[in-house]
């Protein structure tokens, strides 16, 4: 089942990109998703089996990147205003901030992760046992962690069932 | 189509020379990284939309489509490759113990704030 | 609208060259690495516009897509080097 996904995915890349559409370059792109497909066949789909609740995954995954869009819009409308403002050094507040994560997965921490960082004023640093290290650029950003962004992403990925 | 893109695009470019002008004036690593990684992702994805648009106005074939998406792969590839970037990059510095500049010398803290700590 | 995408890119090769300062005068390595990949950034939306320009863009995008790639490696390969040996 994976093979035959990630074989699919792999060649409508191949098709776009390449843009021929005679029989030599389709047979060479075959083969050559062929052999790729061979070989990392498990980077892309790490389970063996799929169920409805991946395709939920991705619907909400959808909904929230939007959401999400909404998000850093608002965010860096925030930011230009302080980095264009006269009196940029009274107005940031920069220091590391370390709080405790609830998440589980190594799916959900990434989004989460990815998230925080292109939300402009926070970047996270790095992720150690459960804890984040997040630098936000001034009091207000920071306050708004963990904060919904956390729940959000809970919610996608099902942690409350079964984490 | 042509309106929208010209609207996308120089909302883009705006939100890179505010990057560039942050990059330029916030005062340590950690503060730079902010304007450089995050304006200019959100830039690029607004103006890589508008150009993407622009291109369907000669007229809807299946090369320009084929341009169209070409267009929209590189704006996702970003969006999704330079928190990677910023990240790694970030890490680096932490761990390489950068101290970065804040007001009042305490650069990490515990959060939700204790209740004896005042601002 | 050829004068607006003109004007665009030279706006765009004015902020190149405004970061172009980080990564020669700036305070540190760091800097200097996130300097070049600003300037990369902007050099990516340039090569784009360039293809709208001169009519090319099929050919165009493909040296964007090289030259995307190329700067998130080189990035993900700085980052891992100064973890490795510390910053120089």
């Amino acid at each position: 089942m994976r093979y035959v996904l990630t074989f699919i995915i792999l060649f409508a890349h191949w098709i776009i990109w390449s843009g021929i559409f005679d029989a030599y370059h389709l047979s060479l792109g075959v083969i050559s998703c062929g052999i790729v497909t061979y070989t990392s066949h498990s980077l892309l789909f790490e389970r063996k089996e799929f169920r409805a609740v991946h395709i939920k995954e991705v619907t909400r995954f959808i909904k929230y990147f939007f959401w999400l869009f909404y998000q850093i819009v608002l965010a860096n409308i925030h930011v230009m205003r302080i980095s264009l403002s006269p009196r940029m050094l009274d107005l940031i507040d920069p220091r590391i901030i370390k709080f405790k994560t609830k998440l589980k997965k190594d799916i959900s921490l990434v989004t989460f992760a990815n998230s925080i960082i292109l939300t402009p004023g926070t970047i996270t640093v790095i992720i150690e046992e459960g804890y984040y290290y997040v630098h936000a650029l001034d009091r207000k950003v920071a306050e708004d962690l963990p904060g919904e962004m956390e729940d959000r992403v809970g919610h996608i990925f099902m942690e409350d069932r079964h984490g | 189509m042509a309106p929208v893109a010209v609207v996308l695009i120089s909302i883009g470019v705006f939100f890179m020379f505010s990057g560039t002008i942050g990059f330029l004036r916030f005062p340590d690593f950690f503060t730079r990284m902010h304007s450089t990684g995050k304006s200019d992702t959100l830039g690029i994805v607004l103006t890589l939309t508008g150009l993407a648009l622009y291109n369907l106005d000669h007229g809807l074939t299946l090369a320009s489509f084929l341009v169209s998406l070409k267009i929209m792969f590189i704006a996702i590839f970003w969006f999704a490759g330079s928190p990677t970037v910023t990240h790694a990059i970030t890490r680096a510095a932490f761990k390489s113990k950068i101290e970065p500049w804040t007001k009042d010398g305490r650069s990490v803290i515990d959060w939700p704030p204790d209740k004896e700590e005042t601002k | 609208m050829d004068n607006f995408l003109l004007g665009v890119s030279i706006f765009l090769s004015v902020l190149a060259i405004l970061s172009l300062y980080r990564a020669i005068f700036g305070p540190t390595d760091m800097d200097r690495i996130i300097g070049v990949g600003a300037v990369g950034t902007k050099t990516l939306v340039i090569l784009i516009l360039m293809g709208f320009i001169y009519k090319r863009v099929d050919m165009f995008i493909d040296i964007a897509l090289l030259y995307a790639i190329i700067n998130f490696i080189g990035g993900l390969l700085f980052a891992r080097f100064f973890m490795r040996k510390g910053v120089l």
